[in-house]
């Protein structure tokens, strides 16, 4: 009788549950438990080591609207998702359109584009470096080769300047993807919306704009999505290049967070700004996918 | 003429993405005494870099690391999603559908707004500079993907094969073993690629977790190095020659597996 029981139980769709088992456990104790204790943590004043912390409420969070530091560190990560995303799609775009013509030899500068997916962005920062070192550094020394009377710029001095080339190599670094995502979409419009188009006149860029364009919709929902959320939690790539210096110059919220957790072992205030990052991705992707999906819809 | 200008563009992306890895091997392969400038190429090629960077940065230690990591993560992302994904696939329960929306809910946490509370539980658990400490995080922040990608795949087999091994007395757990599980090759190729760049490449975690030097994967390993050595800079470009060696090798001769699993793992949203 029992035996029975669980034959007809393993026959039994419901048994097959026990599959995803191992899986939950893992998403429970390594993302939903941490989410919620850190919350619980960005209500204390703890070291991160000690076994005592202070109940402080929303202490942390005030500091947050209140550091000059944190303002300055907001700031560069904005730069940092929406400069990274803007050229991104922008240039992969472009990328995609030419190579997706008829070429010699496009199928190796699209596997030259996408090489610098494969490296770590830690080792992509590094050879970055080499150009923008002040001394000896391979910019300075191409533009003192070019003009005789140049003074040799510490690029990496400072923080303005950091922050956009920051942006520029990850920008170069991750293009490949957005190309890619654009060639797919490009080789998925169907040739005959081209001829219909050309049987009625339309030509170069009114064609991009009105055919093109609106077909591409989906990639370009992927492709700012994907850029955006890569951009705002920017991390390896500063830590390589500027560890986020001088100061919180050219810091991202996830480069001070990692300063405030191990070099001033504020744990409280770190988890806050996870918190406060967690929001930030989560709204701001959430609105432009919204916005995107809905321009789908309308062209 | 068109053609002319697209190939003259065609070139220029060529040379602006191939200038850094040039000037990667002219630094790497120049001794330390010879201070020209990284545009010029060495007169000979020096090896003595590689040398100093495989010693000092550990890089032996630190490949196998990798290796370790990345295997057992790869493996186990592979196993669970793969026995995860059916039912959520096959059997659109309403809790099943439920439990789907938490693991791909998943997906948009990025690892580094938790990283506090994980270091902490890491640490409590004595998981720092562990395998397992860095193993089992890593999982958990690639299975949601993994599952999504997998639950896609068996979404669109055709349901007439489990009704057909049903009918012939199969088990359940049968059928996805000796049924699907054969089918998920092209999927489970992708997966592995993505999941397995993803955790070669990691620094954020790894920086986290890893902290006793035998214990360093390549990337936690070159900066360590980058910060001790930063005078040497041609040992820091050697070090990241070799620290880049092994995937752009692969790269070239898998490419288009590649560029397939690196652009699946990218559409995340």
């Amino acid at each position: 009788m029992k035996n029975n029981y669980f034959a007809k139980k393993l026959r039994s769709p419901s048994a097959l549950n026990i599959m995803y088992v191992p899986a939950l456990i893992f998403f429970i104790v390594f993302i939903f438990y941490p989410f919620v204790k850190g919350i619980r943590i960005s209500f204390l004043e703890w070291n991160g080591y000690s076994q005592n912390s202070q109940w402080v409420g929303l202490e942390k969070y005030k500091n947050l609207f209140t550091d000059p530091d944190f303002y300055t560190t907001v700031k560069n990560t904005f730069i940092y998702g929406v400069g990274s995303t803007l050229l991104q799609n922008v240039i992969g775009l472009a990328f995609a359109l030419l190579l997706d013509q008829k070429l010699r030899g496009k199928v190796i500068v699209r596997t030259i584009v996408y090489l610098p997916v494969m490296i770590s962005s830690i080792i992509m920062g590094y050879i970055w470096y080499f150009f923008f070192k002040y001394d000896g550094g391979a910019v300075n020394d191409l533009i003192s080769f070019i003009s005789a009377n140049y003074e040799p710029i510490d690029w990496l001095a400072s923080g303005d300047r950091s922050v956009w080339i920051i942006t520029f190599v990850n920008t170069l670094q991750y293009l490949g993807i957005a190309m890619m995502i654009y060639i797919a979409g490009l080789q998925g419009i169907s040739k005959e919306y081209y001829e219909a188009a050309s049987i009625d006149g339309a030509k170069g860029f009114s064609v991009f704009k009105n055919i093109t364009l609106p077909l591409l919709m989906p990639s370009i929902t992927v492709n700012v999505i994907v850029n955006i959320i890569g951009g705002l939690k920017l991390f390896d790539v500063i830590m390589a290049m500027t560890s986020g210096g001088p100061g919180y110059a050219s810091s991202s919220i996830s480069t001070m967070m990692y300063q405030v957790y191990f070099v001033r072992m504020d744990a409280g205030y770190a988890a806050a700004m996870g918190n406060f990052m967690f929001m930030m991705i989560t709204v701001i992707s959430i609105i432009l996918l919204l916005y995107l999906r809905k321009k789908e819809v309308e062209l | 003429m068109k053609k002319f200008v697209m190939y003259i563009t065609m070139f220029l992306i060529t040379i602006i993405y191939l200038v850094p890895f040039y000037i990667l091997l002219n630094v790497a392969f120049k001794p330390t005494t010879d201070t020209s400038s990284f545009w010029v190429p060495p007169r000979q090629p020096y090896l003595g870099n590689f040398i100093n960077a495989w010693n000092n940065a550990k890089l032996a230690r630190a490949f196998l690391n990798n290796i370790i990591i990345t295997f057992c993560v790869v493996a186990v992302v592979i196993i669970i999603g793969s026995c995860a994904a059916y039912p959520l696939s096959r059997y659109r329960t309403k809790l099943n559908n439920i439990v789907y929306m938490f693991c791909i809910s998943c997906i948009v946490v990025p690892p580094l707004t938790i990283l506090v509370p994980l270091y902490k539980l890491i640490v409590d658990t004595t998981g720092t500079s562990t395998y397992l400490g860095i193993i089992l995080p890593h999982i958990a922040f690639q299975l949601p993907m993994a599952i999504f990608l997998y639950t896609g795949f068996i979404g669109s087999l055709s349901k007439e094969l489990d009704e057909a091994a049903l009918i012939d007395g199969c088990s359940r757990f049968a059928i996805f073993y000796r049924v699907i599980l054969p089918l998920l090759k092209p999927i489970t190729a992708t997966i592995i690629i993505f999941v397995g760049v993803n955790v070669w490449n990691d620094y954020t975690f790894s920086v986290f977790f890893l902290q006793k030097p035998s214990m360093y994967t390549i990337t936690v390993g070159l900066s360590q190095f980058f910060s001790q050595f930063s005078n040497e800079i041609n040992w820091v470009a050697a070090g990241c020659l070799l620290g880049m060696l092994p995937l752009t090798t692969l790269y070239m001769f898998m490419q288009q597996y590649f560029v397939k699993g690196l652009t699946a793992g990218a559409i995340k949203g």
